[in-house]
């Protein structure tokens, strides 16, 4: 199927590539249907609306940033999109990444991560039970924390 | 807004499937309890509103990212 993109513009993605999130993102209730694509620029990803071509989000996987990272995710969210827990072959977890004019202040919300089956292909953002995640981990800074440490 | 007095100890239920109780009251801070069904989410609401604030601002990528200095492997499955 080709897709319009807000990155690359008309591109062609298979069909699997579709996720479907029923409630949409927070302050995106409307949006349900999306294309997870790869950036690129690894290690992103992109994740477009198909309703909206202006919106899309980038996404990074949160081990990436921190490979402790656990959201501790409420159990009736795995359920929602018939997941056991986060052991599950078929989960996968991503942080929306936010980037501001300086890059070096590119930000992943490990507090929101966005949660996805991927054998159903429906996805749902959550929001973290553990309270040491926010909405703005510096990804730089947590990424060379993380190098120090090993 | 319905605004409705309660003391310790009363609740109030809304929808007659979510309850909401006054547990404890201690100078200007207020104790709530919350009796809901599994798929009604409750969060503090700065909560929610950080996460709505940070999708919006997060909506407005530029599309030419960043290079990261990443040469670790994920198990993220890898969408081509």
């Amino acid at each position: 199927m080709i897709v319009d993109t807000k990155a690359y513009g008309s591109v062609e993605v298979d069909e699997r590539q579709s996720i479907t999130i029923p409630s949409g993102l927070y302050g995106f209730e409307s949006l349900e249907r999306f294309i997870l694509m790869d950036a690129r620029q690894r290690p992103f990803y992109w994740l477009q609306s198909l309703d909206v071509q202006e919106v899309a989000f980038v996404l990074i996987d949160p081990k990436l940033i921190r490979p402790d990272y656990d959201a501790n995710i409420d159990s009736a969210d795995f359920e929602a999109l018939g997941l056991e827990d986060s052991n599950d072959e078929h989960f996968l977890q991503f942080s929306i990444v936010t980037i501001p004019e300086d890059r070096q202040g590119m930000t992943a919300n490990l507090q929101g991560p966005i949660i996805i089956n991927k054998e159903s292909r429906l996805g749902r953002q959550c929001i973290s039970q553990n309270d040491s995640w926010n909405v703005r981990h510096n990804i730089l800074e947590e990424m060379a924390a993380g190098k120090d440490a090993c | 807004m319905l605004i409705l007095s309660r003391r310790k100890d009363e609740s109030v239920i809304i929808d007659g499937r979510i309850e909401i109780a006054i547990v404890d009251i201690k100078g200007d801070q207020v104790k709530l309890g919350i009796k809901a069904p599994r798929d009604v989410k409750v969060f503090r609401n700065e909560v929610f509103q950080a996460i709505e604030a940070e999708n919006k601002a997060a909506a407005d990528a530029p599309v030419d990212l960043p290079a990261l200095p990443v040469n670790h492997r994920t198990d993220s499955e890898k969408y081509d």
